[in-house]
């Protein structure tokens, strides 16, 4: 029972930590619009959190004896391969930010970690209903 | 956690822009200063960023690695009776280009707003995280 209620808040917060990964790697991008050589870098959001539900890159706690508990550890979550982005304009000093680009995605991505957020704030407020029972 | 690390991302790049805006600042200040008794003029002055690698995979700040002087010929100008003439009459001013150095400012001026305005929004969607659950 207590599994089935963990069950979808385990893949909101796996979808939260991507996008506040995803966050950090779009800050760094429009940090470098300047920066000679710089090339900019995304994740693949969607080949990400499949990777963190079916757990290639999760790294299970060993098992000696049946009755321990099974705990999985979210520390490769950001660990998955990044990506580069596709140049659409090409500048002499090497630098494949497009800044446009880069503002639209990051302001997409703060409203998605919200609306993760806003997710996990209705199944928490479910949750409280069910165990109080009224 | 991770969404701190925006904050030292976009601050190194705000505090490399800043910089960069000093440099320009010192530019046209300085864009009609004659040279002195040396015969040396000022020289304009340029900032070149440089990739900061953070600890997390694909986040990345900002430096300025190095304050390069330009080698544009100085601006020369024939004026016999300038008290600071040398022996053919010509003034030698400095080589400041004074249309270069408002386009760097205006460049530089619109990179700080971007990396405040992310900072702004990671500050945001950190203040709703620790809301979660409430």
């Amino acid at each position: 029972m207590l599994e089935q209620l963990n069950a979808r808040l385990d893949t909101l917060s796996s979808s939260l930590q991507l996008r506040s990964a995803r966050q950090q790697v779009l800050a760094s991008n429009i940090a470098n619009v300047d920066t000679p050589g710089y090339v900019a870098r995304d994740i693949d959001f969607g080949a990400a959190l499949e990777n963190a539900l079916t757990g290639k890159v999760r790294r299970p706690l060993e098992q000696t004896n049946v009755r321990h508990l099974t705990v999985t550890s979210t520390d490769g979550l950001i660990g998955n391969p990044l990506a580069y982005t596709v140049q659409t304009q090409p500048s002499l000093d090497g630098n494949s930010v497009d800044l446009d680009q880069q503002r639209a995605n990051f302001t997409d991505n703060a409203i998605r970690y919200e609306s993760t957020l806003r997710f996990i704030n209705g199944h928490v407020k479910t949750m409280l209903s069910a165990i109080t029972g009224q | 956690m991770s969404m701190f690390n925006i904050l030292g991302v976009s601050g190194s790049a705000v505090s490399a822009q800043a910089q960069r805006l000093n440099v320009v600042a010192s530019n046209l200040a300085n864009a009609d200063a004659v040279a002195g008794p040396d015969g040396k003029a000022y020289k304009a002055r340029q900032v070149l960023f440089q990739t900061l690698p953070g600890n997390d995979p694909g986040t990345a700040g900002v430096k300025v690695r190095h304050i390069s002087e330009s080698d544009a010929p100085a601006r020369r100008t024939f004026e016999p009776n300038h008290p600071s003439a040398d022996a053919e009459g010509y003034v030698t001013h400095s080589n400041v280009n004074p249309v270069e150095e408002m386009v760097n400012m205006i460049s530089a001026s619109r990179s700080y707003q971007n990396n405040v305005e992310v900072m702004n929004t990671a500050k945001s969607l950190m203040l709703k995280t620790i809301q979660m659950g409430q």
